[in-house]
């Protein structure tokens, strides 16, 4: 029930920011219609950042309670994670090309994202290397948590790093007019929204998982 | 004082078995050496462009031979079950974390200290800043790269590929340890002035305290039975 | 001197343990048998400190045993089929490590007087790896009881071990009961160890099944015992 609610709301949202983005909002006057790609780009880095909090939370939340549910909110997360920081990765170039002629730039904001893409790559692989089920929520836990405290700190190293070396184009944006924001607010909205959809649908599926994996596991040994 | 007197005998207990075969500290030194030479043939030495990444050089070079060094760290606890031992007379398992972490470290400063000469000499690099603030850099990037290394090694050892999973799950960490590390390193050869290097100092501080803190308080859930 | 009371010890989703409630008394020799993941390993870890259970009280000599008590610590030895001992060690080195960590006091006749139990005391300069196996159990033995430990825990001590090994690691044994050391020991091997048992149990699916008095007990009824209570499983 909650589920479905969520879902339709979810529908809704986005629909509204689709429409916001592809009919409402005027396009921006040097980018023309490329920089609608932004309102995508910022969004889906949002949810990269926010999956990662959650992977944090719920790493914290596994080691103090030993609650399986905490390790499925933070495994789910991490794949979401991956996905939208993914997004990110694309649409970031697109996005550049035009703009500042350059593929890729290695911008604060860009460059830390690239790092969290790898962390979370390294979340997966360390679950993936092991067997025991019990052992694979408390690594992956243990890890989520060292590496949300590294976060902050690639930011700032990269940030100075990037002061020393001048960025060849200034990628602290361009002006926003009131519609632009009103869309990529709604935007925010609606990503956000999918993000708790989805982790809802990716949490089933993994409690899915274990349960097969448990059934499984009684067949062999009656 | 029983804390500090068991974590003197647990580093004792690595230095002894370690002398007795150097089979870690050997191919670390031997790789590290190997690595410069392969960036001496890959990079040309005398070129004047080669002079600017030669701090991102050494440090490439002591990574890689740290990794090769964390990748065994743990292995002489493993067989025989060894670590089950020190759980067994140890009352805060974070000792053998900090254990373990200084005996890696001190591994480490004997490798830096064999290849730095030599890196200077096969790039016929000449130091214009101060000797003291580049050993101050290395002695502090390594303790960050070896604190986090350290805890990383002791989860990867527990998993079925540990060997190529420690760099995956290590090098995305270390990021910002990297840039610190080289960037403060090309200042000081250069000879540049304290407030050029002194915000990188402060995030190579902050990661070396960061990352021996966190990962003591944690290793009591990552040693669990 | 050990009590443990409604032991229960759950990991992700399996219950492991199901509220085992043990009394050892002091000098008392406890064997154990059970098939494979009954939970006879887990119930050595917890009753060893090396496991926290999930619920349930444990107190040793009286006192709640805390796993942070280096106090409480150094009075348990565990031996396992894993010998704990670093290959590229000497026996000396070996004990001596686990000696400063026990601090143990005089330490290099303690290790000596050891070293002399086990038959050892030729070999102290050797580096553990050119040991043999059965050599490897007896200053694993050494390791265990250095520091003098009041209760012995015996992980399937007979694993792998030759018949000489078997009859030095009962001797220690038997030599150990009679300083009034307490002993518990989990096995599979039914013609070791029984003889100086003074009370068996065997578990089963993480519950005491079976419980009952040693002496006089044949190997051969032990073995029927347990196939009575398991249902036919071989260990």
């Amino acid at each position: 029930m909650f589920n479905k609610i969520l879902g339709w709301l979810t529908f809704i949202i986005t629909m509204t920011a689709l429409y916001l983005v592809f009919m409402w909002v005027p396009n921006e006057r040097i980018m023309g219609p490329v920089q609608k790609i932004f309102y995508f780009h910022v969004s889906s880095a949002w949810i990269g950042f926010f999956a990662f909090l959650v992977v944090f939370i719920a790493g914290l939340a596994y080691l103090f309670t030993r609650d399986n549910k905490w390790d499925t909110i933070g495994v789910s997360s991490a794949q979401i994670g991956v996905m939208f920081t993914t997004i990110v990765l694309i649409t970031g170039p697109i996005w550049a090309k035009p703009s500042w002629n350059t593929w890729w730039t290695w911008d604060p904001r860009l460059t830390t994202t690239l790092v969290l893409w790898f962390l979370y790559l390294a979340y997966l692989m360390i679950r993936s290397s092991i067997h025991e089920e019990e052992k694979k929520a408390r690594f992956s836990a243990i890890f989520g948590i060292i590496a949300f405290i590294d976060v902050p700190i690639v930011w700032f190293s990269i940030r100075w790093w990037r002061t020393i070396h001048p960025v060849v184009v200034d990628s602290s944006g361009f002006a926003m007019s009131p519609k632009m924001f009103t869309t990529l607010m709604v935007s925010l909205l609606a990503f956000t929204f999918l993000y708790f959809y989805l982790l809802t649908n990716t949490m089933k599926l993994e409690k899915m998982r274990a349960e097969v994996a448990g059934l499984k596991e009684r067949l062999r040994n009656s | 004082m029983n804390y500090l007197n068991q974590i003197r005998t647990l580093v004792w207990k690595d230095l002894t078995s370690e002398l007795r075969t150097k089979e870690m500290l050997s191919s670390m030194l031997i790789f590290a050496f190997l690595t410069t030479v392969v960036f001496s043939f890959a990079f040309d030495p005398d070129s004047e462009t080669v002079k600017k990444v030669f701090p991102g050089i050494i440090w490439v070079a002591f990574i890689f031979a740290g990794i090769l060094g964390l990748n065994r760290s743990f292995l002489s606890e493993k067989s025989n079950d060894c670590i089950m031992g020190l759980m067994l007379c140890t009352t805060d398992r974070g000792i053998i974390y900090l254990g373990k972490m200084i005996s890696n470290l001190i591994f480490m400063y004997i490798m830096e200290a064999v290849t730095l000469p030599i890196l200077f000499v096969l790039f016929d690099y000449r130091l214009k800043g101060s000797l003291l603030y580049l050993i101050l850099i290395v002695a502090l990037g390594t303790w960050g790269f070896i604190a986090i290394g350290t805890f990383l090694s002791a989860l990867a050892v527990n998993t079925r590929n540990s060997e190529i999973l420690l760099p995956i799950i290590l090098f995305p960490l270390i990021v910002p340890l990297l840039i610190a590390a080289v960037q403060a390193t090309g200042v000081i050869l250069g000879g540049g002035v304290w407030a050029d290097w002194s915000n990188w100092l402060r995030i190579l501080t902050a990661f070396a305290v960061i990352f021996t803190v966190v990962p003591w308080l944690l290793f009591d859930y990552l040693l669990e039975v | 001197m050990l009590t443990a009371q409604n032991i229960t010890k759950t990991i992700g989703t399996k219950t492991i343990l199901h509220n085992i409630d043990l009394h050892i008394k002091e000098g008392e020799f406890i064997t154990v048998f059970g098939p494979n993941g009954a939970g006879k390993s887990t119930l050595l870890k917890i009753l060893s400190l090396l496991m926290k259970p999930s619920t349930g009280t444990l107190t040793i000599n009286g006192s709640s045993a805390n796993q942070e008590s280096s106090k409480t610590r150094s009075q348990i030895g565990v031996i396992s089929h894993q010998s704990f001992l670093y290959d590229n060690l000497t026996a000396y080195e070996n004990l001596e490590f686990y000696g400063r960590m026990y601090q143990v006091d005089n330490l290099r006749d303690r290790i000596y007087d050891v070293l002399k139990e086990v038959g050892l005391e030729y070999s102290l300069n050797d580096p553990v790896r050119n040991f043999s196996r059965g050599m490897l159990q007896r200053l694993a033995i050494a390791r265990a009881t250095l520091h003098q430990p009041a209760i012995l825990f015996l992980d399937e001590p007979y694993t792998g071990l030759d018949q000489q090994a078997i009859d030095i690691l009962n001797s220690v044994l038997r030599n150990l009961n009679i300083k009034d050391r307490t002993v518990f020991m989990i096995t599979h091997n039914f013609e070791q160890g029984l003889d100086l048992s003074d009370r068996v149990l065997i578990i089963k699916k993480g519950r005491l099944a079976y419980e009952g008095a040693a002496p006089g007990l044949t190997p051969g009824q032990m073995k029927e015992i347990y196939l009575n209570t398991v249902g036919g499983l071989t260990p």
